[in-house]
């Protein structure tokens, strides 16, 4: 039997008084595409960043490919992972942010070089071939020697999408990848996440484009104030939705 | 639908004219009493109490020029410790260690609270405190023989502006978007390595104006080490005049040397900025 590639038990997360995540559970099993939706503040984000180790749960425990994240239990006791640990279980996730957050100071190439060279340590010719052929798949291979800032929004996205894919994850996390882009971009984004969906890439994205969720999501997952409220089915959580707050955000939504 | 109405009368075509220059009076009269007043102010000097022939004279002897080379080399290298310092201090005082940031926090507040001039002194008088230094056993030696003005002057220069550079770095590294960091963790670097790779790079653009003020501030500062003996410029300017008695001929010689180097700073400092100014927009047109 298979194994789900990310087992989330009883996460919780606050932010001072504000309980940003709730006793949350749920597995994410290997190729599936999975889409987070929901208004602002139920928690979506605070679960990827979660899974990526950018904050730090507060109780429960996530495994990524069988890894308890974070932590080592020993004698009973939980015990925080060192910064060398924990960067090298942040290499099975590849994370593209809402606002894209390429390093200004290197070209497209050199953005997706960075990690494979500095971090994984590996061959700067090798992994250069691999960056220009990163670049071809998401449309961007005359770009290779711009700069972030003489690229779109859409431009920069892809790159960071290709920077992520650079370090070959398991998993990657899209935290509203489209929220920061002028509505005519956001297609040419949705077009290569389309593409890495069918190539069999295990995907949860955080999205407003319930579009994209509706044609690529195996599952549609929707949160309010920090927990699961409804999940399943793309069709039948967004077509036939059976809780009254996913009709109602719905209903705002659209 | 209506048709779009026509264009409306009365509003004449402007298109080919030209802006008038405007004569500006105001600016003439004042650049012009602005000109009188140094003229004057030139003239008095001229006539004053100096000869003018000694400052040509002692601008290039040998000992003011040794001594000009004496301020840079220390400018340079308490520079240099200074920013050693301040980026170390700066990680220090950002990191979620607490030892660590108390430390940094200790230092900054003991080296800018003191004045530059008591710490000089005090790092060359040291041998009064300290008869021999070293470490026990290994080696040691005579504090007097050890703490030279050079070394004194080092020290107590580098020290000092560690403590001012290291709040100017820090600001640098403040001012680079939280997600930089993030992006830089997401690809599996640690702090350090997100620093050196990833935050410095792009703080370095902030805080090279901000450096390019604390160089100038620290060729001039070297005229403090005066004090200790260690013969940079003003140091030997006095030298000479306490044998000839000629004071502002060579003060103004001193003058003219410190006036000639920081212009020149200045363009150097345009070249670094734009090689810290990759991937901007104004560059990158």
């Amino acid at each position: 039997m298979t194994k789900p590639l990310v087992a989330i038990r009883s996460v919780a997360k606050n932010f001072g008084e504000f309980q940003a995540l709730k006793n949350v559970s749920l597995d994410v099993w290997p190729g599936e595409v999975m889409c987070l939706i929901g208004a602002s503040g139920s928690g979506k984000t605070t679960l990827l960043r979660c899974i990526n180790q950018l904050a730090v749960i507060d109780s429960g425990g996530i495994w990524l490919d069988g890894e308890l994240l974070g932590v080592r239990e020993q004698g009973g006791r939980l015990h925080r992972l060192g910064e060398r640990e924990i960067g090298r279980q942040r290499l099975k996730t590849g994370m593209v942010f809402q606002r894209f957050n390429l390093f200004p100071h290197k070209t497209a190439l050199e953005n997706i070089t960075e990690g494979p060279t500095q971090v994984q340590g590996r061959k700067h010719d090798e992994v250069r071939s691999e960056a220009l052929e990163l670049l071809r798949r998401v449309g961007l291979a005359a770009k290779a020697d711009s700069y972030p800032a003489q690229l779109s929004g859409g431009q920069q996205q892809r790159v960071a999408i290709a920077r992520a894919l650079a370090m070959k994850p398991m998993l990657m996390l899209f935290d509203e990848p489209t929220s920061a882009l002028d509505p005519e971009l956001v297609g040419e984004v949705l077009a290569v996440m389309k593409e890495l969906a069918k190539s069999g890439m295990t995907m949860m994205v955080v999205t407003h484009e319930l579009g994209f969720a509706r044609e690529v999501a195996d599952r549609v997952v929707y949160m309010d104030q920090g927990a699961i409220v409804e999940q399943g089915r793309a069709s039948d959580v967004l077509g036939a939705p059976r809780e009254e707050r996913t009709k109602a955000f719905l209903s705002a939504v659209i | 639908m209506k048709p779009v109405p026509a264009l409306a009368e009365g509003f004449p075509d402007l298109s080919g004219m030209r802006v008038a220059r405007e004569p500006h009076w105001f600016r003439w009269l004042s650049a012009a009493l602005i000109v009188l007043v140094l003229a004057a102010i030139g003239r008095a000097f001229a006539n004053g109490q100096i000869e003018w022939s000694y400052v040509s004279r002692f601008l290039t002897v040998k000992v003011i020029l040794e001594g000009i080379v004496n301020t840079m080399v220390m400018a340079v290298l308490a520079m240099a410790l200074g920013i050693v310092l301040g980026v170390v201090v700066a990680i220090m005082r950002l990191s979620p260690n607490p030892v660590l940031k108390t430390v940094a926090a200790g230092y900054t507040w003991l080296f800018r609270g003191t004045p530059l001039i008591l710490q000089l002194l005090l790092w060359f008088n040291l041998a009064l405190v300290f008869p021999t230094i070293g470490i026990p056993g290994l080696w040691s030696a005579r504090a007097v023989d050890v703490m030279t003005p050079f070394l004194a002057a080092l020290l107590g220069l580098g020290i000092n502006q560690g403590a001012y550079t290291s709040e100017v770095m820090r600001a640098g590294m403040l001012s680079v978007d939280i997600g930089q960091y993030e992006a830089a963790q997401a690809i599996g670097m640690g702090r350090l390595r997100a620093l050196r790779r990833i935050v410095l790079p792009q703080a370095m653009r902030v805080v090279i104006p901000p450096l390019g003020n604390e160089f100038i501030g620290m060729v001039k500062a070297t005229s403090l080490a005066s004090v200790i003996q260690y013969p940079e410029l003003l140091h030997n300017a006095e030298n000479i005049y306490y044998a000839n008695s000629r004071v502002i001929e060579l003060l103004i010689v001193a003058g003219l040397w410190y006036l000639l180097v920081v212009s020149v700073l200045t363009p150097l400092q345009m070249l670094l900025e734009r090689r810290f100014a990759r991937g901007t927009l104004r560059l990158a047109r």
